[in-house]
């Protein structure tokens, strides 16, 4: 069970921040969205849906929804999302290494925050 | 582009839309999956079925719905704002989901856990506080 459970956090949290990062790269192609207006959305959805690396990302994070599933049906909800959160340094990492965002001092120290709550997290589910 | 001010705006009321639906749908499917029952093996026809009575469950389709509702919301803030400050910052919503856990599904949750929570949500208020577009070259 401790071998399922760790392959699905895996799953999760690797897998699901790569395919959000694909995401993230198929909307920066788009541009900035300034109309809000129902039919606008519905075409910048559509305009999304047409780019690969979108269906890419949408991949990735449809294998991390089903590892979800799998892990909400042998953990507590109280222990999975929060443990997940790990998935933020990663992203902070993704992000610079992939989308050369730049990634400021001050936004590693939230990071860094955010890794600390979830190893207490961790501890905490024993 | 929008100004800086407006730019502000828009992402904050995108991610408190995100933080506030998310909880809702994750606690949803948590409901719905332990009404499923555990996973029983990585054998294909277990995983077929144990997928087959997720997706057959009313509650899993209602987190669903939300969750939809959150990436859409996720999808047109990521057009802009950066993608290590949003996800950080939509990681606000675990204080709900600690909250719903613990006072819709019951579930016993320890000091320390609770205490994880606080630190990751003091990180994401130190995120918050960072601009939200730091543009430079996609090379990817």
């Amino acid at each position: 069970m401790v071998v399922t459970q760790t392959i699905l956090y895996l799953l999760i949290v690797f897998v699901g921040t790569g395919g959000e990062l694909c995401v993230s790269r198929a909307m920066k192609t788009i541009g900035e969205v300034t109309d809000f207006r129902p039919h606008s959305i519905a075409r910048v959805v559509g305009r999304a849906l047409a780019l690969k690396r979108m269906w890419m990302g949408i991949t990735l994070m449809a294998v991390a929804f089903f590892a979800l599933l799998g892990m909400l049906s042998l953990a507590k909800v109280s222990f999975v999302f929060p443990s997940t959160a790990l998935s933020y340094a990663a992203g902070a990492l993704g992000g610079k290494l992939f989308l050369r965002e730049r990634v400021t001092p001050q936004r590693w120290f939230g990071v860094l925050l955010v890794c600390i709550g979830v190893v207490l997290v961790f501890i905490g589910n024993g | 582009m929008t100004a800086p001010q407006g730019l502000h705006f828009k992402t904050s009321v995108l991610i408190l839309i995100m933080i506030s639906v998310a909880p809702l749908g994750d606690t949803f499917l948590g409901k719905g999956m332990k009404q499923v029952g555990g996973m029983p093996s990585w054998a294909p026809v277990d995983l077929f079925q144990f997928f087959f009575r997720a997706f057959t469950s009313g509650t899993v389709w209602i987190g669903i719905g939300l969750l939809l509702a959150y990436f859409v919301a996720y999808l047109l803030v990521l057009s802009w704002a950066d993608y290590s400050y949003v996800q950080p910052a939509s990681s606000a919503s675990y204080v709900l989901i600690a909250l719903l856990a613990h006072f819709a599904l019951h579930e016993s949750i320890s000091p320390l856990r609770w205490l994880g929570v606080a630190v990751i949500c003091t990180g994401v208020f130190v995120v918050g506080h960072t601009h939200p577009q730091t543009p430079e070259h996609h090379s990817w």
